[in-house]
């Protein structure tokens, strides 16, 4: 269980770092391109692209962020065993679901 | 004569959980190390104060203690290399661990949780039998060796902030047990020892801080042992033995 909490981690990590650096990157362009909301929305929505590369990018968060938040958990508020898991496996669907639903509103228009 | 010395300023822990520091004046000597500053106020100034040693020249492990504020193996530790801005030195018990008495920590946990690693060999041949061969050269037993000469002085343990914080980790030292036992052709149960090393607790807890490195008297490199472990753990999971 820890060797694949780790092996997840390490992963969800490795997916993530070219992601995010994309990401911030066209954050900057977006705003110095002095593009507006209505703008981008029509440049991503209909876009298969902007739909893989932030749903890969939200599944990828959701792994990551709950394994090290329950490191934290256990290290700096003495929090664990199963009542930490279980509500560490719940904030990690909550980013799944709220994170896909953004996925969605913004490549189809739907959510 | 005495009072014409010059003499240091020591600052000692006195108490368990609970204490405060008291302050020793001891007469400075040439080569003076901390374990022998520690004796001189036993000896000749307090004979109350507690403190563990036994073989004074850095083979044992139990005289090891905090050093104005690292931990140290005292009888290897000159005073001259340590001590702070002002000259003096401030000495107490190892951290993370319960205290006795005065410098003497309880090394009970640290001995538990190298069990709870299965930090012991286990056998697979008898008196009867011809003894296992060990080819030096080869590089698992390479890798043995390298982390085997460990005295089991607790100062990794101490310096470690994973420790520190969370009181399931196995710590520096048992980990680096399990990986020269991982190493060992002639352990018998190596899946065991993985298992116990990378259970809740063990080798995945550690983030690579490097303390142990840092502070290890001994020049050992656990973190390099605890990421091994980490290796054969995943290879493990992968191939379904974990």
């Amino acid at each position: 269980m820890q060797a694949a909490l780790f092996l997840a981690q390490r992963a969800s990590a490795l997916v993530l770092a070219p992601l995010v650096l994309v990401h911030l990157a066209l954050a900057i362009y977006a705003i110095h391109g002095g593009l507006t909301a209505a703008e981008i929305l029509g440049r991503t929505q209909g876009s298969p692209g902007w739909m893989l590369f932030y749903g890969l990018f939200v599944i990828a968060a959701a792994v990551h962020a709950p394994i090290g938040l329950r490191n934290v958990l256990r290290e700096w508020l003495g929090w664990k065993g199963m009542a930490a898991d279980l509500a560490l496996a719940a904030f990690g669907l909550a980013l799944l679901a709220l994170g896909l639903r953004a996925v969605a509103a913004v490549t189809t228009g739907v959510g | 004569m005495t009072d014409i010395l010059p003499t240091l300023t020591v600052r000692i822990w006195r108490g368990a959980a609970e204490g405060r520091f008291e302050a020793f004046a001891v007469p400075k000597r040439d080569h003076q190390t901390v374990l022998d500053v520690v004796t001189y106020v036993q000896r000749e100034l307090d004979p109350t104060l507690a403190y563990r040693f036994a073989c004074r020249v850095g083979m044992c492990g139990s005289c090891a203690m905090t050093v104005n504020g690292r931990p140290r193996w005292t009888c290897r530790t000159h005073v001259e290399a340590v001590t702070d801005a002002k000259g003096e030195l401030e000495i107490a018990p190892l951290r993370s661990l319960p205290v006795i008495r005065d410098l003497a920590a309880d090394m009970t946990p640290f001995f538990e949780k190298w069990q709870q690693a299965q930090g012991r060999a286990t056998g697979s041949r008898t008196r009867h039998e011809e003894m296992h061969p060990v080819d030096p050269a080869a590089p698992r037993r390479q890798a043995a060796d390298a982390g085997i000469e460990c005295i089991n002085c607790g100062v990794c343990y101490a310096a470690c902030d994973v420790v520190a914080s969370d009181p399931d980790y196995l710590g520096p030292a048992a980990l680096n047990r399990a990986w020269t036992l991982m190493n060992d052709d002639r352990e018998a149960d190596r899946a065991g020892v993985l298992k116990a090393a990378a259970a809740g607790g063990g080798c995945h807890s550690c983030h690579t801080h490097g303390s142990c490195v840092e502070h290890c008297p001994v020049g050992l490199n656990p973190s390099a042992g605890i990421a091994g472990l980490k290796r054969l753990s995943l290879l493990a999971m992968v191939g379904g033995k974990v």
